[in-house]
C-alpha cells in the first residue's frame, strides 16, 4: 500500500525522522533548489549542502514547537535555500547572476536569525564531543544518536555486560557534561 | 548519594519514571539541598541540549542516506550546467572567429606542404629500398621471438597461475583509474591484474613505487574498464585518535571481506612513525587495503608484511599518501592526479558506507 502524506503529516514525519517523509520532501523540493544554485555559480555538491541546511532550518523550527508554516514546505525550503545561497555568494565575493525565477518566495530573515543561535548551541555540543576522546565519543553516539540499547552497546564495544556498559556511559556522560559547561562558561560561544 | 546514582535519579525524574513515593522524596531533597537542586536544573538543560544535538545529527545522516538512495534510483540527478553553459556560451560567441581562423590555418598549411614537396629533392626511392630490407629483417626477428616466447610459455604454462597468486588489495585514488596499493605486493611483478568485487579483471601498469613507504601507484590501462561513478570517500589529513573505531575492505580471499577494529597505537613496529598499529583481524591479502574511520575517511593503508603475530596489524598513515602523491607529481608532471579530502559518507550507516565503497576496492594480483 502506498503511504500518502499531506503537508502536516510530512512535517510531523520530518520531526520524527521518518525516512519516507524525508524522501517525499526531498523529491518535491530538491530540483528547483538545485537548478537555482547551479544557475548561480554553484555545483551539485553546493546544492546538496544548501538544501540539507534548509531542511535543518525547517526541522529546528518544528522542534521549537512551531508547527504552522503558513506556506507550502516547498516554498519555505526554496526561500531559505535562496537566502542561504545569496549569503554564501556574498562571503565568497561571487555574483548572483540570474534574476529571480517564478518560484514563490517568503520572508525568512527572522527564522535565519533564530537559526544562528541554534547553530551556535549545536556547535557547542559538537565541540564538547570532539574533545571528549574515544571510546566515550563512540559510546555516547551509539546510545544517543544511533539509539542502540545497552546490550548491543556492550557487545559492540566489548563490555562484559549491559550493566558495565551503562556504568561506562554514565562516566562518559559526566565527562561530556563537564566539558560542555566549561566551554559554555568560558564564553566559547562567541568564538 | 554518589554522582552516578544522582544522575540516574535525575534522569528518571526528568523522564517521569519515578514512583509517586520516590518522586515526593526526591522533590523534598531538591528543596532542602540547594546543590542538588542546581544539579537538576543543570542536568535538565544539558540533556535537552544533548537530545537536540542527537536529533539533528540523526537527521543529517538520514538526509545523506535519502540523497544517495534517490540518486541511485535516478530520482534526482546531478546537474553540471555551469561548466557546459559557459562553454556553449563561449562557443556561440566566438564561433565565427574560430571558423575564419581555421580556414586561414588550413590554407597556410596547404601552402607550406606544396612548397616543401616542390623544393625538396627526391631521396624517397632509396629510403624505401632500405626500409624494405629492414622490414624483412624485422619480420624474421619477430617470428624468431614468437617461437622463443612460445617455447618459454610452454615451459611456464603450469607455473604461471601460481605466480599470479601473490596478491593483495588496492583501491582507487580518483575516477581515472589510479589505484594505490602496497609496493611489496607487486615488488617483482611485471604484469599486474586488478579485479573488482564482481570478479571482473582488468590489466594495470605500475607507474610509481616507493619501497621505503611500501606504497605503489597503478594505473588501470584496460579499455574495458569504466570507473564506477564518483568516489565517495575522502583522504584524511588529520591525526587519528587512539581507540578510534576503524574498518577495512579487502581481499584475503577471492571475495571482498569487511572487518572492523580500532586504532590501538599511534606508532608502528619499533615506534615507527610511518605506521600506526591496529587491533583488527587481517590476513596477507588485506595488505594494501584502505583503513576507514567512522566517517568514511581514509586514515591509512593496511600493510601487514612485517608481522606474523595475530591481531597485530600495521597501517601506513594517510598523511604519507599525500607525501607519495607530491613525489609522484614532481616526477610525472604530465599526469593530473587529485584526491578528495571530503567524504560524502559522513553520518551514514555502516551498511550503506560499505555498499558505496565496495566498487572502489580491488584485488591486486602480480606475477
Amino acid at each position: 500500500m502506498k503511504q500518502s502524506f499531506d503537508e502536516k503529516a510530512l512535517l510531523e514525519g520530518l520531526l520524527n525522522h521518518n525516512p519516507k517523509a524525508v524522501e517525499i520532501i526531498y523529491k518535491e523540493s530538491f530540483h528547483s533548489i538545485q537548478s537555482l544554485i547551479i544557475n548561480n555559480n554553484g555545483s551539485s555538491d553546493d546544492a546538496k549542502d544548501i538544501f540539507q541546511e534548509a531542511i535543518i532550518v525547517l526541522y529546528e523550527k518544528l522542534r521549537s514547537g512551531n508547527l504552522n508554516l503558513n506556506c507550502q514546505i516547498k516554498t519555505f525550503l526554496y526561500s531559505v535555500s535562496r537566502r542561504l545561497w545569496l549569503k554564501r555568494l556574498q562571503v565568497q565575493n561571487r555574483q548572483y547572476t540570474t534574476g529571480d525565477s517564478l518560484e514563490p518566495v517568503i520572508q525568512v530573515d527572522d527564522e535565519l536569525e533564530l537559526q544562528k543561535q541554534r547553530d551556535a548551541d549545536f556547535e557547542l555540543m559538537e565541540k564538547a564531543f570532539q574533545s571528549l576522546g574515544e571510546p566515550c565519543k563512540s559510546l555516547l553516539e551509539a546510545f544517543y544518536i544511533h539509539q542502540l540499547n545497552m546490550q548491543m552497546i556492550a557487545k559492540k564495544f566489548g563490555y562484559t555486560n549491559a550493566e558495565s556498559a551503562k556504568n561506562q556511559k554514565y562516566k562518559c556522560l559526566v565527562r561530556l557534561k563537564k566539558i560542555f559547561f566549561e566551554n559554555y562558561k568560558n564564553g566559547n560561544r562567541d568564538e | 548519594m554518589s554522582e552516578y546514582n544522582l544522575i540516574d535519579a535525575i534522569e528518571r525524574y526528568i523522564r517521569g519514571e519515578m514512583t509517586p513515593a520516590e518522586r515526593v522524596q526526591f522533590e523534598q531533597l531538591r528543596k532542602t539541598n540547594a546543590d542538588i537542586d542546581q544539579q537538576v536544573v543543570e542536568h535538565t538543560y544539558f540533556m535537552k541540549e544533548l537530545h537536540h544535538f542527537a536529533g539533528r545529527k540523526k537527521l543529517k545522516s538520514l538526509l545523506n542516506e535519502v540523497h544517495w538512495q534517490l540518486s541511485d534510483q535516478g530520482q534526482i540527478h546531478e546537474m553540471h550546467s555551469t561548466g557546459k553553459a559557459k562553454f556553449i556560451y563561449l562557443w556561440k560567441r566566438y564561433r565565427r572567429v574560430a571558423a575564419i581562423a581555421a580556414v586561414f590555418a588550413g590554407l597556410t598549411t596547404l601552402g607550406v606542404i606544396s612548397l616543401i614537396s616542390a623544393l625538396s629533392p627526391n631521396p624517397q626511392q632509396k629510403i624505401q629500398l632500405l626500409k624494405r630490407e629492414f622490414d624483412e629483417i624485422r619480420k624474421e626477428q619477430k617470428s624468431q621471438k614468437a617461437e622463443v616466447k612460445n617455447l618459454r610459455e610452454q615451459l611456464n604454462a603450469s607455473s604461471k597461475n601460481i605466480h599470479y597468486k601473490s596478491g593483495g588489495t588496492g583501491f582507487l585514488l580518483d575516477e581515472k583509474g589510479f589505484i594505490i596499493t602496497n609496493a611489496h605486493i607487486i615488488r617483482k611483478s611485471k604484469n599486474v591484474i586488478v579485479s573488482n568485487y564482481k570478479g571482473e579483471e582488468f590489466s594495470a601498469k605500475i607507474i610509481f613505487k616507493d619501497e621505503q613507504k611500501d606504497l605503489a601507484i597503478l594505473k588501470v590501462d584496460d579499455k574495458a574498464f569504466t570507473p564506477p561513478q564518483k568516489i565517495p570517500y575522502g583522504f584524511s589529513r588529520l591525526e587519528s585518535e587512539l581507540a578510534e573505531p576503524v574498518f577495512t575492505l579487502g581481499y584475503p580471499r577471492n571475495e571482498i571481506v569487511y572487518t572492523e577494529g580500532y586504532l590501538s597505537a599511534l606508532t608502528g613496529f619499533n615506534n615507527d612513525s610511518l605506521t600506526c598499529q591496529l587491533g583488527i583481524s587481517a590476513n596477507r591479502g588485506n595488505s594494501g587495503g584502505p583503513v576507514f574511520n567512522r566517517d568514511g575517511e581514509i586514515i591509512g593503508i593496511l600493510s601487514n608484511k612485517e608481522t606474523e603475530a595475530e591481531g597485530v596489524v600495521f597501517a601506513i598513515r594517510s598523511k604519507y599518501i599525500f607525501h607519495l602523491l607530491d613525489e609522484f607529481k614532481k616526477e610525472n608532471p604530465k599526469f593530473s592526479l587529485k584526491i578528495s579530502e571530503k567524504s560524502v559518507l559522513k553520518g551514514a550507516s555502516r551498511q550503506f558506507q560499505v555498499k558505496k565503497i565496495q566498487p572502489f576496492v580491488f584485488l591486486v594480483k602480480g606475477d
